[in-house]
This record gives structure tokens, C-alpha cells and sequence, in this order.
């Protein structure tokens, strides 16, 4: 009771200010590249009429600033509020907006910047994302590939060794850690969004596909300047990185409809995993709800379809081969570990799926026939994946292999110099390396095989093969690659040799995760009481910076700490976007 | 969508008689999820020639009952391995190809999901939306009964 008055003073204030607040999006200190397209849309609290309320934009009509039509729509979705809006709005004169909405005198006001840059640099850029890759990949992968000997590297990684470097900053507009959707719709917007959304604003509206949109870098360079686009990746195809080049959902699982956005924006070189949510659904094994046949829809528009490594190839070196589809796996494609060393996974169901390598090889060649430049987008995205499931070796071997796909694009990129490269993670994990776990120590369980400082000393994988990687993960002195969040699992602190890391799988209680007992056994396993909450069966994201390198025009750019909305501004300004 | 249901429901209506004569004159098959597909490819699945052969007929599978959406219901989804992920409960979660689906006799209190059960039922397969949850499936087990193991 004692407490009641001021909590009630706060409730009535928090109501007070939400109710006064109309939302604008883009929301505010949005930067905008001229010309390109974006929803504009203010809500209404309250649901007023459209009589009772003023936008404008510099002052003047938005209508006639941006061009289109308002729609203005009392209780929008039966929700609580008024909403008015302009699709596909655009703004050419760069500077300065202020945008203001009122209702009575209930003002709200936001601030844009439109650039324009005109001027290009370079005629191809390529993205190269590796889903969660944090500082600690880059190290673990560095000393497993190159080599280390009394401190020192034998080698670079290709990722490394770049001229420009900058922290990147990854948090979304309602949380300080992201997800892979709101991450990869940063790069390839240049607008921050909200977890789960890709290529849309978050707002009220029910219906996942109608929140106001912003126009994708792969949607913009089609449009305005007829280059080429390459959207390849080892997740399913329709998984948020790989989507957000061609997405607007505020829901990235929205999978069926993620295909039919690929279609209509169609890229002209797609790969990945994820067949079944092209398949209709009379189609044994088909995800899809309804009978659409897009293996037939893209292979009707030119798509030259490819299921495997060796039909990959040949379409590579078919000179007529334009645009190419490869869908490889009907999940994600096997990472490299067991790829080409465990033969676990789902390696004897797709014996034959291709490299990240040869993904990227071929989409290079494909994608230079065009004159007009391409962007190519290529992400390693089980880097995140083996990282949630606390599987270390799976995680590093895909950082490596991420790094020799580098290497094939620096190699094209410095015959003309007229590619900017970006390499950068999404989002971080809380990884870091601890030290070794050594089995010639004493003790069984994975506190008393872990050396600390000294103890530690180096650990002893084989050298590497012409691939960079070493052909033994499970060797007596490995690296304490661990992490810093994980639900209840059990551990003994070797590599996963049978398969992918299951740390926890459901409980008894509906909606909560338990420690997966088959690891509960192993010899000198221990039993990890988890630090997340009990709905968690993974690892989750970090709000940790990720670190980006560059090379080639228009990474000069890149320094210091940048919001990752930048990247896609940096990309924008050094092919020219602006204007027509 | 209609005349789908009626058949199925004839289909459920008339197989007991047959079933109860059948399983007298044979031994219960017994079925294995690496059995369940002929070819898992890109552009679809198969089923395998023993699954084929075996549509209508009474079989046994073991595996783990995922985890179910509510405590009671005459409907789970059996998958090879313990579930890790909750493709009920999170919305960009998602089922493995090679699931079953077991329709039992009655509604009845499900297990604790993770738990590894031996199923008895009716294999029915091809691709079939449930009317009701709109859940897709491929091969599903009808008129079952079940127990832990």
C-alpha cells in the first residue's frame, strides 16, 4: 500500500507520455540515400480522424515533398490507432528533413539526412558476412590455419590482412543485442530495425508484410543501375542473412514468402540450402502452403538450377549461364568439418555439395558478364549457427573456410582493383579463448584439463592442409574456445566427433529446455548449470562491437566506430546510388 | 478439402475390421526412421519401397515425441532424435524433414517431451494437411497406442 501512490504516479505517466507519442518512420536520425524507396508512415495514437491531424514535411505537404498518394486509415487493423501513409516515397534533394506530425497539440517530430553520392569508385562491391563472427573466430581461426610458434604468426589471414578496419556497432531500435534479421537489414538498408525484421520499419500493422518498407541495396543497384546481384550463403537460402538482400517481412521465419520476394527482385546468382519452401506443396517434402512450383518459376525465367557441386561447375564454365539458382541441401548445407573431414551431419544424404569456394568462384564468374558492375553478397553462416549450439571446431573450420573464400575474391578484386571488399560479422557471441585443454594433465573433468596462462603453452593441431585447416580436431592440447552464455548441457570438453553439438533439448515443462543427457555420461563429462533463462536451448547473441576490414575503393571509409547502418551508406557512396 | 476428410474418414471408419483380421494372419513390421525414404532430395522426398509396401498396415516405430503444444491431445509429431529446438513454441524454428505423425485412438496425457516411445499404429503415408491444426505431414501413424520405453 505504501508503495501504491508512487508506482500508480508512474504507471499514469508512462500511459501519459505513450499516449502522446505519434511514431514516425523512418524513425529519426534515419540517413537516406537519394532516390531510393521507402514507406513513410506516422501513427496515431487514439485513433483520431484524419481532419485532426497535421504532417509535413520542412513544412510543406508530404505528398507533394516525396511524391505518391497519402492513405490515411482510422483504426488501422482494428488496433487503437490512425494511420497515414505513403508507399514507395522517395527524396532526391540531399540535406536535412525534419518531419512533424501533430494531433491537437500532441507534437512529434523526427530528423532525417538524405546523401547523394554521385560520384562512383568502384564498379563491384562484395559483402562478405560471417554470421556471428567475433573477434575470438578471427583469433582461433588464425592460429588453426597459419600456425603460431613463440607468439608469433606463421601467416595472414586473408581477412586480416586489409587496409581499412572499423568496430561496428550492431544494436537494433528496441534492443541492445540483435538477431541476424535487423543485422543484415542494417547492411542492407542502411535503416536499424527490430529483431525478427528484415527490410521494414517495425510497426503496428498485424499482417507481417505490410510494415513500412525500405528498399534493399540488391533492389536499388537492379533498379537504378542494371548491375548483377549474388546472394549466396551455406544456410538455407531463405535464412534471414541470405534474405535480408531481397526481404520485407517483420517476421523473418515468413519463409514461403521470402521465395516469392527472391523472385521478384530476382538476383541473378542465388545459392544455399533450404529446397523445400520451393517445392509445391503436392510435392512430397515440400514446406510450402501452397502449390506454387518455384524450382519451375525461376528455372521458366533463366535460372540455370543446380542441386550439386559437380552440376555447379559445369554451369560455371557454361559461357551462356547468366543466372543460376543452387539449392544444395533442403536444410543448411554441412559445414566444412563434416564436409570434408567427419562425414557427419547430413553429408551422406547431400554427399556432393559444394564449397563456400566454389559458391563464391562461380558466382564471380557469372556475375562479371554483367557491364554495369554487381553486388555480391556471401555469407558463412554456420559460423553462427555452430556457435549457438556451443560447437567450437564446427564454428572455426567455417570461419576458415569463410577466410579461403575471401582470398578467391581478393584474387579476382586485384586484377582491376575496381571491387570494394567488406568483411564483417553481424552480430557478435560471447566467445574467447581461455586457454588449452590438455589431456596430459591430470584429473579427468574439463576444469582440471584446462591450462590457464603458462600452462596453457600452445595448443598442438597438425599443420594445416593446403586449405588451411588441420586434418585433427580432437588432439591432446586444444583450444579453450568457450562460452560466455549456454543453458543447462553437459560438457567433458572435447571436439563433437559424432555430430553437431544438441547441448539442451526440451523439458518436462512446456516451452523450457534441459541438458541433453546423451553427453551426461561421457567420461569426465560435467553437468553446466545454465546462466540463461530456461526457454534458452542455445548460446545467444552479444552486443559486442564486431570488427569490419575493407580493401579496394571506397574503404577508406571505413574507421573508427560506425553505426552499422554505415555500411550500407559506404557501399551506396561508392558505387554512386544517388540520384537517378 | 471435403470430399478429402469424408474419404479419410471413411478410410479410418472401415480399417479396424480389416486391422483386426490382418494383425491376427501377420507379425507387426517394424519400422526405422533410416528406413523411411527411398531418395531425400533437393526437389523432394521418396518414400522408400518398405514404406510403400507397408501403407495401411499395422507397424511399430520408436522414436521421441517432441514437444507437444498442450499436455493432452490425440496428436504428436515422433522425430528421430530428442528435439533441441521447440518448432511449436518459436516461431523461426523448424521441423526436421523426416518426421512422423501419430494420431492415437483417444485423447490421452502425453509424456514429458525428449522421451523415447515405442508407437503401434496404422501407417498412412503421402503428403496430408490436418484439418484442424493445419499441420502438414507425410507419413503418419493412425490409431495408435504408445508407451514409453
Amino acid at each position: 500500500m505504501k508503495h501504491s501512490t508512487p508506482l500508480l504516479a508512474l504507471a499514469l505517466a508512462l500511459a501519459a507520455t505513450q499516449a502522446q507519442a505519434q511514431t514516425i518512420y523512418p524513425l529519426t536520425k534515419a540517413e537516406i540515400l537519394s532516390g531510393s524507396k521507402f514507406d513513410f508512415k506516422v501513427e496515431f495514437p487514439g485513433a483520431p480522424a484524419a481532419s485532426a491531424v497535421k504532417v509535413t514535411i520542412n513544412g510543406k505537404d508530404p505528398a507533394q515533398v516525396l511524391g505518391g498518394s497519402v492513405k490515411f486509415t482510422e483504426k488501422e487493423d482494428g488496433l487503437g490507432h490512425s494511420a497515414y501513409i505513403i508507399r514507395d516515397a522517395m527524396l532526391k534533394a540531399p540535406g536535412q528533413y525534419v518531419v512533424e506530425a501533430s494531433m491537437g497539440d500532441k507534437k512529434s517530430s523526427v530528423k532525417w539526412e538524405v546523401f547523394n553520392p554521385t560520384q562512383r569508385k568502384a564498379k563491384n562491391v562484395i559483402l562478405f558476412v560471417g554470421d556471428g563472427l567475433s573477434v575470438a573466430h578471427r583469433t582461433a581461426a588464425r592460429i588453426l590455419s597459419k600456425g603460431i610458434s613463440e607468439g608469433k604468426y606463421a601467416g595472414e589471414l586473408a581477412m586480416d590482412d586489409m587496409p581499412a578496419m572499423a568496430l561496428v556497432s550492431t544494436s537494433g531500435t528496441d534492443s541492445v543485442v540483435t538477431d541476424s534479421a535487423n543485422a543484415m537489414s542494417a547492411y542492407a538498408t542502411g535503416h536499424k530495425t527490430c529483431v525478427n525484421a528484415l527490410g521494414v520499419y517495425c510497426a503496428s500493422n498485424k499482417n507481417t508484410l505490410e510494415h513500412p518498407k525500405v528498399e534493399t541495396i540488391a533492389e536499388i543497384v537492379k533498379r537504378k543501375r542494371q548491375m548483377a546481384v549474388g546472394v549466396i550463403t551455406n544456410t538455407e537460402i531463405e535464412d534471414a542473412t541470405p534474405a535480408g538482400m531481397v526481404a520485407h517481412t517483420r517476421r523473418r521465419a515468413d519463409f514461403n514468402d521470402i521465395v516469392k520476394m527472391y523472385f521478384d527482385t530476382q538476383p541473378d546468382v542465388m545459392m544455399g540450402g533450404g529446397s523445400p519452401n520451393f517445392l509445391p506443396n503436392s510435392t512430397n517434402g515440400s514446406k510450402r502452403t501452397d502449390n506454387v512450383d518455384y524450382l519451375k518459376k525461376f528455372q521458366d525465367a533463366g535460372y540455370n538450377l543446380v542441386t550439386t557441386s559437380t552440376e555447379l561447375k559445369s554451369a560455371q564454365g557454361n559461357a551462356k549461364t547468366t543466372k543460376l539458382l543452387g539449392l544444395f541441401n533442403t536444410g543448411n548445407v554441412d559445414g566444412v568439418l563434416d564436409r570434408k573431414f567427419l562425414k557427419k551431419g547430413t553429408v551422406d544424404k547431400f554427399p556432393d555439395q559444394p564449397d563456400l569456394t566454389d559458391q563464391v568462384r562461380a558466382s564471380l564468374d557469372i556475375l562479371s558478364k554483367n557491364k554495369n558492375g554487381f553486388v555480391l553478397m556471401v555469407e558463412s553462416g554456420r559460423v553462427d549457427k555452430y556457435a549457438h549450439s556451443l560447437d567450437a571446431e564446427r564454428s572455426i573450420y567455417d570461419t576458415i573456410m569463410l577466410d579461403n573464400s575471401i582470398k578467391i575474391a581478393k584474387d579476382f578484386a586485384n586484377k582491376n582493383k575496381d571491387t570494394l571488399i567488406i568483411v564483417v560479422g553481424d552480430h557478435a557471441h560471447p566467445v574467447s579463448i581461455i586457454g588449452t585443454y590438455d589431456d596430459e594433465r591430470p584429473g579427468t573433468t574439463p576444469r582440471e584439463k584446462l591450462g590457464t596462462y603458462a600452462d596453457a603453452k600452445f595448443p598442438n593441431y597438425p599443420a594445416p592442409d593446403a586449405d588451411g585447416y588441420p586434418n585433427k580436431v580432437d588432439v591432446s592440447r586444444r583450444l579453450a574456445f568457450i562460452f560466455g552464455s549456454y543453458p543447462d548441457y553437459c560438457t567433458d570438453a572435447k571436439p563433437y566427433m559424432d555430430g553437431e553439438n544438441v547441448p539442451a533439448i526440451a523439458g518436462a515443462t512446456a516451452g523450457t529446455f534441459v541438458a541433453n543427457e546423451k553427453y551426461c555420461g561421457k567420461p569426465g563429462a560435467v553437468r553446466i548449470t545454465g546462466n540463461l533463462p530456461t526457454d534458452a536451448n542455445s548460446g545467444v547473441h552479444a552486443a559486442d562491437d564486431v570488427v569490419l576490414t575493407a580493401m579496394g575503393p571506397g574503404s577508406e571509409k571505413f574507421r573508427g566506430r560506425i553505426d552499422n547502418t554505415r555500411v550500407f551508406r559506404y557501399m551506396a557512396e561508392a558505387l554512386g546510388l544517388g540520384g537517378k | 478439402m471435403l470430399t478429402r476428410r469424408l474419404l479419410i474418414g471413411l478410410l479410418l471408419s472401415t480399417l479396424p475390421r480389416f486391422a483386426l483380421a490382418q494383425s491376427r494372419a501377420e507379425e507387426r513390421a517394424q519400422l526405422s526412421f533410416d528406413s523411411l525414404y527411398k531418395s531425400f532430395g533437393i526437389r523432394g522426398l521418396e518414400f522408400s519401397e518398405r514404406v510403400s509396401g507397408l501403407k495401411g498396415r499395422p507397424i511399430v516405430i520408436f522414436g521421441y515425441m517432441a514437444p507437444p503444444l498442450k499436455p493432452e491431445s490425440n496428436f504428436f509429431v515422433l522425430t528421430k532424435e530428442p528435439m533441441a529446438i521447440c518448432p511449436f513454441c518459436q516461431s523461426d524454428a523448424d521441423w526436421p524433414l523426416d518426421i512422423v505423425v501419430v494420431y492415437l485412438k483417444k485423447a490421452s496425457p502425453l509424456v514429458s517431451a525428449g522421451q523415447r516411445v515405442k508407437v503401434m499404429g496404422r501407417l498412412d503415408v503421402g503428403s496430408w494437411t490436418d484439418p484442424e491444426s493445419g499441420f502438414v505431414s507425410q507419413i503418419r501413424i493412425t490409431d495408435c497406442d504408445y508407451a514409453k520405453v
